[in-house]
């Protein structure tokens, strides 16, 4: 009996070891076979620079402007039951299963000059197309899933008892919701916060549809890669990998600090 | 000051059916009720976490059926620990406080002086988790005072506790009481209300089947669902008397009565006793035993009930005593006859009010 278990351990850790070994032997391998000096090179070149600032800039903005109506229909969503609810818990997870060029292609379809919200924008004179605005918008598109479903694990795992509790005591909804509901989740709601940040830091497919200009990163590692090969494209990608890690595990730890802090 | 009349509330298979009754401003008011019989649900529908679905509610003379919860001034404390789990002691206090929008100065003086009337000001820094059972019940009551709610709501407060602390509890909610609060106590324990209530509420199976002083609910139990459910028969006023020098032997005297009783309480006490019929023994003549309590007195009255005979004899107070219908014969205790009746000290239940 004992010898069957230990075959099973056995076989699973062989397993998680090749799967593990998947995931980092592409990435250690290309800062292996990268000279650092490229590296340093690539991180003077100004137009690198601004490419990465801009991606940092507009998966944060795109992360923080959705968030806004992400939080109160996660909310909705854990505490109200309504006819259509798993229609609706199905539609929030439909950027995830569709491709995403595919979605580059829809958005398009809502933003581009000649549609209503089109115009809008150009009439307050920018452009979503080809502009950060668009950016944005493609990224947000592909990661709020993200943010979605941890929220609504997060206020689901509120307990309404003391939501109830805190009306009996004289505070309003909205009080009820910015001092019980929402730091009870809130752990649940920062990681996926980061999530959907990181997960918009690295959006390509949508975001080449709508705006190969300005250059996010994963669309400049595309360029130069397609336009002069796989070792011009190397160092551009060993920095910006090394900038997001250093950026997902810092937040990491943000989050586990005030993890650590909250239970006390 | 609260008065509910016909409610009627409806949840699955259970109901609460025409439920009717008032609260007086300063009174202690137990819901005694088995578990499960709607005691939680009518709490909610007082403080408006529930709607009836019909009836009303008055508060103040004012219907609250539609006043939003937050609006209602009604304080409800949880059996359950329903503390802020992020917060510590302090704020869990302050929370009602500063809804209301109150001056940081305020809030604190206000906070220490409730900690201090709950007696947990040493906790005021904790964090909930680190509380005992007892510390959060007193947190919590003292979060729900910080509200000033015209009424307060308790969910069996003394559930759960070992007795020391409930001893400890159900002196701070007399005082809380005697401070002015009107209280609505829930409990399946019919001690507790005979301690802390000065009015009382039967509720079984959704319905109110008697109300009234504990004096007058459980001396003259209306059904036989109180009388069982209080499992008690002979229930008598009286005061606490020493019988021998450091010892738990006491007397209780009642109506002139001196009944011999094992009681810690305190002497001088004023409480209720309570004698269970079945443990009665009737005699022809005074038996020699060890049981210490023996009155000679008249036969009153005899019932049947449904497990053989009950006799009243008269001994000063009248004591019901539950007997076989053969004792019945071979004793032939007719109405009128005199007997002699004993019962052990340790049978007999003093329950101290709480004055």
């Amino acid at each position: 009996m004992i010898k069957k278990t230990d075959a099973i351990s056995l076989v699973f850790i062989f397993l998680a070891g090749l799967l593990l070994l998947f995931i980092i032997a592409p990435i250690v391998g290309m800062f292996v076979s990268t000279a650092p000096v490229a590296i340093f090179e690539a991180a003077k070149e100004s137009e690198i620079q601004q490419s990465i600032w801009l991606t940092i800039f507009t998966s944060i903005t795109a992360t923080i402007i959705f968030s806004v109506g992400a939080i109160p229909l996660a909310y909705i969503l854990a505490r109200k039951n309504f006819i259509l609810k798993k229609i609706v818990l199905g539609i929030i997870n439909i950027p995830v299963i569709i491709p995403h060029s595919a979605a580059g292609i829809a958005l398009l379809g809502v933003i581009s000059r000649d549609t209503a919200l089109g115009k809008i924008a150009e009439s307050i004179g920018f452009s979503f197309v080809n502009g950060p605005a668009g950016i944005i918008v493609a990224m947000a598109f592909v990661s709020i899933p993200y943010l979605l479903n941890a929220a609504i694990d997060g206020f689901i795992s509120v307990p309404e008892r003391l939501e109830r509790v805190a009306l009996t005591l004289g505070a309003s909804k909205r009080r009820v919701f910015f001092t019980i509901s929402l730091p009870l989740a809130w752990r649940h709601i920062l990681t996926g916060l980061i999530m959907m940040w990181g997960r918009g830091m690295s959006e390509f497919g949508a975001v080449i549809i709508i705006a190969y200009h300005p250059m996010i990163t994963p669309v400049m590692i595309f360029e130069r890669f397609n336009s002069y090969g796989l070792n011009y494209a190397k160092p551009v990608t060993v920095l910006f990998i090394c900038i997001c890690l250093i950026i997902f595990v810092a937040m990491n730890m943000i989050s586990k600090k005030r993890k650590n802090a909250e239970t006390r | 000051m609260l008065r509910l009349v016909n409610i009627n509330k409806k949840i699955g298979s259970f109901s609460l059916n025409d439920i009717g009754f008032s609260v007086n401003k300063g009174d202690y008011f137990i819901l005694v009720g088995q578990s499960g019989a709607g005691k939680t649900m009518l709490l909610e529908m007082i403080t408006g976490l529930l709607q009836p679905d019909s009836g009303q509610i008055f508060l103040k003379e004012k219907e609250i059926n539609n006043t939003p919860i937050q609006n209602r001034n009604i304080g409800l404390v949880y059996q359950n620990q329903t503390l802020f789990p992020h917060m510590t002691v302090f704020e869990n206090i302050a929370y009602p406080l500063k809804s209301k929008k109150h001056k940081k100065a305020d809030i604190s003086s206000c906070v220490k002086q409730l900690a201090c009337d709950t007696e947990i000001s040493h906790l005021l820094n904790r964090n909930i988790t680190g509380l005992s059972g007892g510390e959060a019940r007193r947190v919590t009551i003292a979060r729900t005072l910080a509200t000033n709610p015209d009424i307060l709501l308790l969910d069996e407060p003394l559930a759960f506790l070992d007795i020391q602390l409930r001893r400890g509890l159900s002196s701070l909610l007399r005082k809380i009481n005697q401070n002015g609060h009107t209280i609505i106590h829930v409990t399946h324990d019919y001690e507790e209300a005979i301690a802390l209530a000065n009015k009382i509420a039967i509720l079984e199976k959704g319905i109110i089947i008697q109300t009234g002083s504990p004096h007058e609910v459980f001396q003259n139990p209306k059904s036989e669902f109180v009388a069982n459910f209080i499992g008690i028969k002979n229930f008598f006023k009286g005061n606490l008397y020493p019988s021998e020098p450091n010892s738990n032997l006491k007397i209780v005297v009642t109506s002139g009565v001196k009944i011999y009783a094992l009681s810690d309480e305190d002497i001088n006490s004023e409480g209720y006793i309570s004698i269970p019929g079945e443990i009665i023994t009737i005699s022809e003549n005074k038996l020699s035993s060890s049981a210490i309590n023996n009155f000679q007195g008249k036969i009153k009255d005899v019932f049947h009930i449904k497990l053989g005979l009950e006799i009243i004899i008269d001994i000063g107070v009248e004591i019901s005593a539950q007997i076989t219908r053969r004792s019945f014969e071979t004793l032939q205790l007719n109405i009128g006859r005199d007997v002699w009746i004993s019962f052990k000290a340790s049978s007999v239940t003093f329950i101290k009010t709480l004055t």
